[in-house]
């Protein structure tokens, strides 16, 4: 048996299918993971993601300490309380140890990372720190809940009440309010709009029921996955890992060239990679034929030998195809071709984002 | 509980097959394979006309989650396939033993319907499993 969320209990009475996620007792889906990929597209659905690691980052160094740990800048937080920034945390080489979203705290900043890379993460950090006037603390204490959908928020609003209807309502996309274990971000992992909540342990199985109770419905990984991948979002260990460059995984937004003395972890493996001429890029793939594309799938895109390798796959239930994400070389154009059980079939090539806020994008 | 019928013979891989009046054999998956797999979004039959040999590869059923090999539970040629999975492939979630069918096959040695599991023996593996 692995570990437990303080949601375990209510995942097996609602029916959740529980499977093992990075020594986790995660629920997969809860009859049909279709139908809660589309509860989430057209109302409301929601996740337990507790099995992630919540890292307080404390001290008069905190700053200094994340603007050399992160590839991206916290800086770009500064007087802004509450606000959040995805970023790549590398090795010097350039691959990417994790990938986390960093809010600015009043004081102090919290960080979330993935909960497969929990062990690795913390050590890479804890030993980055001992040059700085930092403090890391774990907070196992919290559960987190994503409630994701068009009418996500209201129905969070209609069960928090009339305290928070006021602040949840001014909540702005990548910003987050506080009060006191209580801790709700504008963030999330569907594409659609939506809020993640932290909140302590013991209080998660009756917010976790009200919110089944105002017809949010229960998620499991399996729809998280599929919403993701048509979000063109990246999971760790998919679309990047130790020995992948955020160049080359479609993240290269997230890296704060600017300013030129910030010499965080990783810069210079970059900008020699960058100088060298990157050689491959993350796309999108579109299989409008039938059959579906699956992560491990070689891409062929053009007649030499150079193949490139679908990084995530899956049948896209808002879109009715198959649709993957994709690491090939920045030659390809605007389609190639996937290995598919000794065949090749036809694809298009694209950006990967598949559809928003409900809507297609291809 | 998934449902394992009586009436029916059952291959390891988790098809089963029943003999018809007409001597033809239907083949399909156990409502044990289809809950596993969870919501099926493609199958690939094999071809009207194709000779399969027991145990080859008879196709491909993919769910959301995972590609998954059909097996041929019993040698014959091909003499039917379910065309309306194509357009409806959640049939093998609803109804695997009767409209979620894959495909028929004119069975070259029934005797070989002889040597699949009955359904005790059937329930007995996919428990273990």
């Amino acid at each position: 048996m692995g570990n437990k969320t303080a949601l375990y209990d209510a995942h097996v009475a609602m029916g959740g299918k529980m499977v093992d996620f990075g020594g986790w007792d995660m629920p997969l889906h809860y009859g049909s993971q279709l139908e809660e990929h589309h509860k989430v597209r057209q109302d409301a659905g929601m996740f337990d993601v507790s099995h992630m690691t919540v890292v307080d980052v404390d001290g008069a160094g905190a700053r200094d300490y994340l603007r050399t740990l992160l590839a991206n800048d916290v800086a770009k937080l500064d007087g802004n309380p509450g606000k959040a920034l995805y970023t790549g945390m590398l090795n010097p080489q350039g691959g990417v140890v994790d990938d986390l979203i960093v809010y600015l705290r009043d004081p102090g900043y919290r960080v979330v990372v993935n909960c497969a890379t929990r062990e690795k993460d913390l050590a890479w950090m804890n030993e980055q720190a001992q040059a700085f006037d930092v403090t890391l603390t774990e907070r196992p204490h919290l559960a987190m809940v994503a409630i994701q959908g068009p009418q996500a928020i209201e129905k969070v609003k209609e069960v928090m009440g009339i305290d928070w209807t006021a602040a949840i309502t001014d909540l702005k996309v990548f910003n987050s309010i506080a009060r006191g274990d209580w801790f709700i971000a504008r963030t999330g992992y569907t594409g659609e709009d939506g809020l993640e909540i932290m909140l302590n342990n013991e209080d998660a199985p009756g917010f976790w029921q009200a919110l089944a109770d105002a017809g949010v419905a229960p998620c499991g990984l399996g729809a998280r996955d599929t919403l993701r991948l048509e979000a063109g979002m990246n999971l760790y260990g998919n679309e990047m890992d130790d020995d992948t460059s955020p160049l080359q995984a479609n993240m290269a937004w997230t890296i704060g060239w600017e300013p030129e003395d910030r010499q965080f972890i990783g810069r210079e493996a970059l900008a020699q990679e960058k100088a060298a001429g990157v050689e491959n890029k993350l796309v999108g793939l579109v299989l409008e034929d039938r059959g579906v594309l699956r992560a491990g799938q070689k891409v062929v895109v053009d007649d030499t030998n150079r193949r490139g390798i679908i990084t995530s796959g899956t049948f896209s239930p808002t879109l009715g195809f198959s649709i993957a994400m994709a690491r090939v070389p920045v030659s390809v154009g605007d389609s190639a071709q996937v290995e598919i059980r000794n065949k090749l079939v036809p694809v298009r090539v694209v950006k990967p984002s598949f559809v928003r806020n409900g809507k297609p994008l291809v | 509980m998934s449902e394992i019928r009586n009436e029916l013979k059952y291959a390891s891989s988790h098809e089963w097959a029943r003999l018809e009046e007409d001597g033809t054999v239907t083949v399909g998956i156990s409502d044990h394979a289809q809950d596993a797999l969870g919501d099926v979004v493609y199958v690939e039959t094999p071809e009207v006309g194709q000779t399969l040999s027991a145990g080859e590869e008879a196709g491909v059923v993919e769910s959301v989650k995972a590609a998954s090999d059909i097996y041929a539970p019993i040698s014959g040629e091909v003499v039917a396939i379910n065309e309306a999975l194509e357009d409806e492939p959640e049939t093998v979630n609803s109804s695997p033993y009767d409209d979620g069918w894959f495909f028929r096959v004119k069975p070259s040695d029934e005797g070989e319907l002889d040597k699949l599991l009955d359904a005790d023996a059937y329930k007995a593996e996919s428990e273990e499993g």
